[in-house]
């Protein structure tokens, strides 16, 4: 019962925001030069001022703005997000082709970015002046200030162009054929680098803040007790000191959902990855605002999803989060 | 252990200048001085460098792609022939100029709502910070990206842009500076006495709430630097001036014939952007000495 | 043989301001099923030498540098990290001085003493489970088998307590160490923990080393006592005997803040007074002289030349005091 209210109330939340971002949209498109009736007129090739005031009759932009803007949010609703004359296509169908590659990249990015970021801060942490905790600083240094692109291009010089190992472009390669899995395995190939690009921003971030943790869980007197209790080495760290150190390495991570997401676009533009960052850069050249505006939705949703489940991962960790019995 | 606080803490150094206390205990930090160094150079590239090196970076000097340190050109030229190091010296004033302009827009914006929220509580501050949570959903480079798309790519509107989305850090830590600072005494004690709230607020706390402020604020332009270039290697930047990230964008199909067209430009924006954050941990040691434990 | 031997021990710490002996020749013994009981102000090394006893001296910055911890015989200072994990928590337990932080946030009660039952005895997930709940249930936690799956944020500081003490008992061991474990408990939840401690030890017959700095539970729990000061031992005797006639003034100071215990209230006795002073620093600890002399009405020349020598008198009552004759 407990959890549905909770859920319930977070659903609710998360519809509010989503309700903004929708008006933000929606004024971002008013307030912009230019509206639908000059675009179409201008795929036309130009039209007069009665056309003009036709094309807009049609589409309703003649009327107030609270009226449009109510109908554009009862649209999003249907999963209409209007028509991108860009593409020729309904901007939701044209964003849903495009989201798997997105999520892919941004999940396991995030993920390799955890573990990896989790591992290093809990053996810097037992070894403060060791190898592992001079690298974690180093990363930390290193992911901070290196721009993402860069990053993807000098490794994209490295190991696609020099030595070769993973392929420079794209997210398959459309000339192999065979079964589902070695159509797996090909995506796997594609994605690697860019997992990395994009994650070696992340690790940095979340490796401190594990090491962190770790030291300080480390000192507590609950791993005292752990030790006390004759357990093994490996119990008292991984089992006793490192549940409690998830915690705040996991809050972070969801808080950083949306700079994940940013960074993808730009990993994307760097490995030609087909993903939303992609779309939302040839929409931008091409003016295309209802895809722009559609892809600034539904990264809103990836996000608010995103945070969701980070908050669902935190109660499995630690019981106190949700209250008391 | 429990027998720790016997030993005796160290003598208490004679009162200073707290400027002075704050330079001596940033000193200690050498990788901030350091840093701070190669700032004061980068700084100085950029604000002179075109008068002391006055090759156009617009004009094609040379063929293109002829590699650094050949034909009179230290760092080569790019795919249409351009002087890459003119290019990297007039990018950083542009670098630099709307790093420091965004990080002011979103410090404004982040410590205006931060001090508001944390000062008048309650409805205020709830509504504030479900603002702050709503910015916080949009992913920042693609929200600045439609804002820039829809608005032109002119230098104001690209700091405006970065400006806009990247204030909630320093909105989130202003409200706690806030709200921690109000409850101590001399805020009480200035608040019985009839102070304004306005001069409460910027008069009182704010300067109280300045050093991890400060902090933050050197940190932003940092990610400002990073933002900018990520724009401009999108190519959404004012065609008619260089920036860092615009020549790495520019040039990146061309990696497999030059790849310092691209390594260069990336290796001026990391090496600005790494002594940034060195010295903002600099600034951290020398404005919270608390936090400065072991 | 006694159950645990502890001989000329000397524990280093070392500190900013170099190596410093917090525990500095202290020799004891502890029989089975007894009770001896640690007195001292914080500071004096009391927990450095249960931390000694369990092998938990922390990393790198205490170690044994002399002397010989012998269980049944064996040294644990000479023992490995293997042989040694495996008398903790088992031979040799441990409860802490903080409940509320002692045990685990994110592990339920149950998982925290069934663990120990695993390890330590191969007991099944499932028996180790049960074995749980009837060990929460002799130490009086109401509605153990509802509680057992609770988390320690769901119990008051006296629960949680109890619980530590569960897992402490859970493999019956021969020795509890209890390092303060009252003094972050309410007074009546004191007493209560008190009771419990002592019907277990009248159960299991397990020997209790209790530290603490409350003259009252000393005479009320243990049948030995040592008093600690600047990490060296400043009396060990029958608890009865210490009380009745005290031969080192520190000890006599200890008793006389505590006027109740003392029997015969009627008597003349000196006025109710706490031991002025302050303990010394740790950069003294090592220093061949009396620790206590700068606190001590008794003072001569010879306590500032020379560390007095381990003095003993009938009972096995034991004082380091170059006047302790004449007290």
């Amino acid at each position: 019962m407990n959890i549905l209210r909770i859920l319930v109330t977070r659903v609710f939340y998360a519809a509010v925001l989503l309700t903004a971002v929708l008006v933000l949209n929606f004024s971002l498109m008013h307030l912009a030069p230019g509206d639908v009736a000059d675009t179409i007129s201008q795929s036309m090739g130009g039209a007069d001022q009665e056309l003009l005031d036709q094309i807009r009759a049609d589409y309703g932009l003649d009327q107030h703005f609270v009226v449009q803007l109510g109908r554009y949010i009862g649209n999003v609703l249907t999963f209409d997000l209007g028509f991108s004359f860009f593409y020729n296509q309904p901007v939701t169908q044209l964003i849903l082709e495009r989201l798997p590659a997105t999520l892919l990249l941004v999940i396991s990015a995030q993920l390799v970015a955890l573990i990896v970021g989790v591992v290093l801060g809990v053996i810097s942490a037992q070894k403060p002046n060791g190898i592992a905790s001079h690298f974690v600083t180093f990363l930390a240094l290193f992911g901070y200030s290196a721009p993402v692109f860069w990053t993807g291009i000098l490794l994209l010089i490295a190991f696609s162009l020099q030595i070769q190992w993973f392929p420079v472009a794209g997210m398959r390669d459309v000339t192999i054929e065979g079964g589902f899995w070695v159509k797996a395995v090909d995506v796997a190939q594609h994605l690697v680098l860019p997992m990395i690009t994009l994650a070696s921003v992340f690790f940095a971030l979340y490796s401190r803040l594990a090491r962190a943790a770790m030291m300080e869980v480390l000192g507590s007197d609950y791993v005292r007790t752990a030790k006390a209790k004759g357990l093994r080495e490996r119990t008292v760290v991984y089992k006793h000191a490192l549940k409690n150190a998830l915690s705040p390495v996991i809050t972070l991570a969801g808080l950083q959902f949306s700079a994940v997401i940013s960074g993808a676009v730009l990993v994307e533009a760097v490995f030609s990855w087909p993903g939303l960052g992609t779309l939302a850069f040839q929409s931008i050249i091409a003016r295309d605002t209802p895809t722009i505006l559609g892809i600034l939705f539904f990264s809103a949703l990836v996000v608010i999803v995103g945070n969701l489940l980070t908050d669902l991962a935190l109660r499995l960790v630690d019981p106190r989060v949700g209250g008391k019995k | 252990m429990t027998d720790a606080p016997l030993i005796p803490e160290e003598e208490t150094p004679k009162a200073q200048h707290p400027f002075m206390e704050a330079w001596g205990m940033f000193r200690r930090n050498h990788a901030a001085v350091v840093a701070l160094a190669v700032l004061l150079v980068i700084c100085f590239v950029a604000i002179f460098g075109p008068w002391l090196y006055p090759t156009d970076p617009f004009e094609m000097v040379w063929a293109p792609f002829s590699p650094p340190g050949e034909n009179g050109f230290l760092l080569g030229t790019d795919y249409l022939g351009r002087d890459l190091l003119a290019m990297i010296i007039n990018g950083a004033k542009v670098s630099l100029l709307i790093g420091l302009a965004a990080a002011l827009v979103s410090i404004f914006i982040g410590v205006t709502i931060g001090a508001l929220a944390g000062f008048y509580r309650g409805l205020v501050e709830e509504i504030l910070m479900r603002i702050t949570e709503f910015f916080q959903v949009l992913p920042t480079l693609l929200f600045s990206m439609v804002i820039v798309a829809l608005f032109g790519a002119s230098l104001p509107m690209i700091t405006l842009a970065i400006g806009i989305v990247s204030w909630t850090a320093v909105a989130r830590i202003t409200r706690s500076e806030f709200l921690r600072i109000r409850e101590l005494e001399y805020v009480m004690a200035a608040r019985a006495s009839g102070v304004q709230n306005a001069r409460l607020m910027f008069g009182v706390i704010l300067p109280n709430a300045l050093p991890p402020i400060i902090v933050q604020s050197a940190l932003m332009v940092g990610s400002a630097i990073l933002f900018e270039a990520g724009l401009s290697f999108l190519g959404l930047t004012d065609p008619n001036v260089v920036s860092w990230g615009q020549i790495i964008g520019s040039n990146r199909q061309y990696i497999l014939d030059a790849s310092y067209t691209v390594t260069i430009p990336g290796l001026a924006i990391f090496v600005t952007v790494l002594a940034i954050s060195l010295v903002g941990d600099g600034l951290n040691d020398a404005l919270n000495p608390k936090l400065r434990s072991r | 043989m006694a159950l645990l031997e502890v001989e000329n021990l000397r524990i280093e710490l070392t500190t900013r301001d170099g190596v410093a002996p917090v525990i500095d020749d202290l020799s004891f013994s502890l029989e089975a099923g007894e009770t001896l009981s640690f007195v001292g102000e914080s500071g004096c090394g009391k927990s450095m030498t249960a931390l000694a006893i369990m092998g938990l001296l922390p990393d790198k910055i205490g170690r044994v540098a002399r002397g010989a911890i012998r269980f049944d015989g064996e040294d644990l200072t000479k023992a490995s990290n293997a042989r040694l994990r495996d008398i903790r928590g088992n031979d040799i337990s441990m409860i802490f001085q903080e409940p509320m932080t002692s045990l685990n946030p994110v592990f339920t009660i149950g998982e925290q003493i069934a663990e120990v039952l695993r390890e330590h005895q191969g007991l099944s997930r499932k028996a180790a489970w049960d074995q749980a709940i009837e060990l929460l249930d002799a130490v009086r936690i109401p509605n153990a088998k509802g509680r057992v799956g609770d988390y320690p944020f769901q119990m008051s500081g006296g629960q949680r307590q109890r619980a530590m003490i569960a897992i402490a008992l859970a493999c019956r061991p021969k020795i509890l160490i209890a390092d303060e474990p009252t003094t972050a408990l309410d007074v009546t939840v004191q007493a209560q923990i008190f009771d419990l401690l002592r019907d277990l030890r009248r159960q299991t017959g397990t020997s209790i080393i209790m530290i603490t700095h409350d003259m009252g539970a000393v005479a009320e729990m243990a049948e030995r006592m040592i008093v600690m000061y600047a990490g060296r031992q400043a009396e060990i005797g029958p608890v009865e005997q210490i009380i009745d006639h005290a031969r080192h003034p520190y000890t006599q100071g200890l008793i006389s803040c505590v006027p109740h215990i003392q029997k015969e209230l009627t008597e003349d006795r000196p006025e109710l007074v706490e031991v002025p002073g302050i303990v010394p620093s740790l950069r003294d600890f090592g220093q061949d002289r009396c620790l206590f002399a700068s606190r001590c009405k008794h003072l001569t020349q010879q306590c500032l030349d020379k560390r007095p020598p381990h003095r003993e008198f009938p009972g096995g009552q034991i004082a380091d005091c170059w006047h302790a004759e004449a007290l």
